[in-house]
């Protein structure tokens, strides 16, 4: 019976949640959950699980743009009924694992995704992203879909996986490298523990649009949302209830924008990206941590972002080059020091990387402990 | 060819990543999408950003299904006579299986319904783990609902001031770590907290994630109000024949995922005795020992070598709290506080601890402050007498600093009244 407008509650259905993971896992899961012995990666991209019962199973690893097509998915679904019986899944990165139980099937399978490419001679699924080397971008909304966004997100991360593209299906880095990008720091992609993160930050106080703005929006709420009170009651000039923003005091949040659309902020010469590295979220050997603002404005570049991508590519490459196994970026930052990773990669320190917000003391060097 | 001229998102073709342009693209060519115009113009509105260095979308309004208020995001173009058919473009929330298993047959179904109710583009998945249908119009939001409810048994996932979606790492599924079934425990909780997932009750938003393991591969401490961590408090079990057959070349170690770069032979006392943070391990050339009392199982030997070492076998979860993005306060990880528990359906004490937390941040919570924002403002002392916790040097790095100690009159014996003529007549003024 389909839905009837005139009735919209009639047999009305609500509160169900998610379907039962039970009904989508492969039997050789089913049956060896919560068994499994131990893992290998046979060739980046491949792994295989064997349970304690000698039962394997392979997953084989490719990466997906998060941004996709039913199209898209319904090749996947063919895929996986061919060599899988079926059964899929996706990763938290946006990766997609296609699960196979049939050990026969696995260089067919492998061969067959290698050998699938976009119109425009992209590669439609990659396979890679395993042990030490970058895994898929998560990411954000961007230009697609989102209103407070700084720069594109989509964009961004298909320009730098192009360019780290050899790391993504070899393992030959000192540590495994997440790399993730938010389109504004609201972060609804937190990314805020990650080896290397690509975020997009404003620079300019928001505009208010006065003939609107009381209009459009609860202007207490919109003052209470500026961290620094930057934010104060105004009238125009022909009496209109307005607000001011004190320009000066401005971090450039984008929380007013958030609460009030009557006050945008994005730019197209003040908004663009900045380069936080070394954050970590395992407990891998030292604690996780959180990402540290090493470049603090690069300028938004579609439809390629040029010097993003170099600034990703040499921050990897001179890691890559200098840390030890088994040491994540942030790791190797601080074994070496921060001033000897601003010299290494070549990335000018200025005035904007020394926290001036609410921990900022804790960052500060109370030491005699430094290299020249 | 679409109707719009795309010369720079064409630049995106190239390379060898994925296109989502050639993607959308072929969507566009070959989609049977209700919203006949959408993907197109979404290629349309994406392009002129790219010129104007500046996002085209606006504000949601307010949309939804009748009697959530959570799940569908309203969504806008500020060009709707160029790009009419994107000018409404709304996303809907649809909670996904935990760790994201799928059948073919069941993603087809998914791919129909919104093929019959949007644009045809989705996210797989959103940051929080829900699948997103990109773009719709309000119109199709009921029968959409409808049809997914009644077609698919399937819900719409969390968004605004309600609990988020919960997700969870594959766990015990596919992974050898994992100390607790995060499967059943998210899928459980996800249930059993429908009504704070619709409707939104809550000072801003609240997110559980359920990590299998330390590794943390589904980020829970850096992007959870409540993060479930597993955890054992027994000792690792080592198979010593099998340290043995990594030191002598025979097993791959850390499951070969370092292969790719010649880092010379496996040196066990290098790259698993020294590096452990506490130095609990001994290697004497035929055996290896743990001291487990000392661990504080970071997993890197287990990493390195999965084959000889396994977690133990009491195993449970540690529970952190507070953890969000910098917004506004500053970027906050979670905090340890409940340094054990074992974690098994029905998870009767684990959602006694979500409720008195709840019920706290609800009273207490400002407009759009998160736990950890709370927390911090109203102390962790508070926080542990809500959740009816005795304090443990578990839960600090370090004990404070500054003796600026905030005691409470019944801490005092006598308390605090006291008469100033008594204390005169012993001191003189």
């Amino acid at each position: 019976m389909p839905y009837d407008p005139s009735e919209p509650l009639k047999d009305r259905i609500t509160d169900i949640g998610p379907r039962h993971y039970g009904e989508f896992l492969p039997p050789v899961i089913k049956k060896n959950k919560g068994k499994w012995l131990y893992h290998e990666i046979l060739q980046p991209g491949v792994l295989v699980h064997v349970a304690e019962s000698g039962d394997k199973v392979f997953s084989v690893r490719v990466g997906g743009c998060r941004l996709m097509s039913v199209e898209h998915l319904r090749e996947i679904c063919d895929i996986a009924d061919k060599y899988c019986d079926g059964y899929l899944r996706f990763t938290t990165r946006n990766n997609i694992e296609f699960l196979l139980a049939d050990e026969s099937k696995l260089k067919p399978l492998v061969d067959d995704l290698k050998s699938r490419k976009f119109s425009g001679g992209s590669n439609k699924f990659p396979v890679g992203g395993t042990g030490a080397g970058v895994t898929n971008i998560v990411h954000t909304q961007g230009w697609a879909h989102c209103h407070t966004p700084a720069i594109d997100a989509s964009g961004v991360v298909k320009a730098v996986m192009d360019a780290i593209y050899d790391e993504f299906d070899h393992m030959k880095l000192p540590a495994p490298v997440r790399v993730s990008l938010a389109c504004c720091l609201n972060m609804c992609g937190a990314v805020h523990c990650s080896d290397i993160a690509i975020l997009g930050i404003h620079r300019k106080p928001p505009m208010v649009d006065g003939e609107w703005i009381d209009k459009l929006c609860e202007l207490p709420l919109a003052i209470a949302a500026c961290p620094t009170g930057a934010i104060k009651p105004a009238k125009t000039a022909d009496g209109k209830k307005s607000l001011e923003v004190k320009a000066e005091r401005c971090m450039f949040c984008g929380n007013c924008y958030t609460m009030c659309a009557a006050m945008p902020l994005a730019d197209e010469v003040g908004s663009g990206i900045a380069i936080l590295v070394g954050g970590k979220l395992s407990n891998r050997i030292s604690k996780p941590k959180f990402s540290k603002v090493v470049i603090p404005f690069i300028p938004n570049e579609p439809p390629r972002w040029p010097s993003t991508v170099a600034a990703v590519k040499n921050i990897i490459d001179v890691y890559s080059k200098d840390a030890h196994k088994y040491e994540r970026l942030g790791d190797w930052a601080e074994r070496i020091g921060w001033e000897r990773f601003f010299e290494k990669t070549n990335i000018p320190f200025t005035h904007h990387l020394i926290d001036d917000y609410r921990f900022a003391y804790t960052t500060w060097r109370q030491s005699t402990q430094f290299k020249f | 060819m679409g109707k719009h001229n795309t010369p720079m998102l064409d630049e995106l073709e190239k390379g060898p990543w994925p296109s989502f342009v050639s993607d959308i693209k072929q969507q566009v060519a070959n989609g049977k999408h209700v919203l006949k115009e959408a993907p197109d113009d979404l290629l349309g509105v994406m392009e002129l950003s790219y010129v104007d260095k500046v996002t085209h979308w606006k504000h949601g309004g307010i949309v939804g299904v009748f009697g959530y208020g959570g799940g569908i995001i309203g969504r806008y173009c500020d060009q709707p006579q160029m790009f009419p058919g994107v000018a409404h473009f709304h996303t809907v929330r649809v909670n996904q299986p935990s760790s994201k298993f799928y059948t073919a047959k069941y993603l087809r179904e998914l791919c129909d319904l919104w093929e019959r109710h949007g644009s045809g583009l989705t996210n797989m998945h959103g940051s929080t783990g829900d699948i997103v249908f990109l773009g719709t119009t309000t119109d199709h939001l009921e029968p959409l609902f409808f049809e997914m409810t009644h077609e698919l048994n399937q819900d719409l996932g969390g968004s605004g001031s309600n609990l988020r979606t919960p997700e969870c790492c594959l766990g015990q599924s596919r992974c050898e770590f994992a100390c607790y079934d995060t499967q059943e425990a998210c899928d459980n909780l996800t249930h059993e907290y429908q009504d704070e997932l619709h409707r939104p009750a809550f000072p801003y938003k609240f997110k559980f994630k359920f990590d299998g393991c330390p590794n943390g591969c589904v980020a829970s401490i850096a992007r959870s109000d409540m993060s479930f961590i597993g955890t054992w408090r027994d000792n690792i079990r080592i198979d010593q024949a099998a340290v043995k057959a990594y030191v002598g070349g025979e097993f791959a170690p850390n499951a070969g995922a370092y292969s790719g770069r010649d880092w010379g032979k496996f040196d066990i006392q290098k790259e698993v005795v020294d590096l452990c943070p506490t130095g609990c391990m001994r290697w004497d050339g035929s055996k290896l020992e743990i001291n487990d009392k000392e661990c504080v199982r970071c997993m890197h030997c287990l990493n390195v070598m999965p084959r000889a070492l396994r977690k133990g076998l009491d195993t449970g979860v540690s529970i952190l709290f507070g953890a969000k993005a910098p917004i506004l306060e500053g970027a906050q990880m979670s905090t340890l506080t409940v340094p054990f528990l074992k974690m098994e359906s029905p998870f009767s004490e684990a959602k006694d601890l979500v409720e008195k937390v709840w019920d706290w941040w609800m009273e207490e919570g400002k407009n759009r402050e998160r736990l950890g924002e709370l927390i911090q403002r109203k102390t962790f002392q508070e926080f542990l007498r809500v959740c009816e916790l005795d304090p443990d040097p578990r839960m600090v790095d370090e004990p404070r600093s500054n003796p600026y100690i905030f005691w409470k009159e019944e801490e005092v014996e006598g308390g605090w009244t006291r008469d100033i003529d008594a204390f005169r007549a012993k001191h003189q003024r």
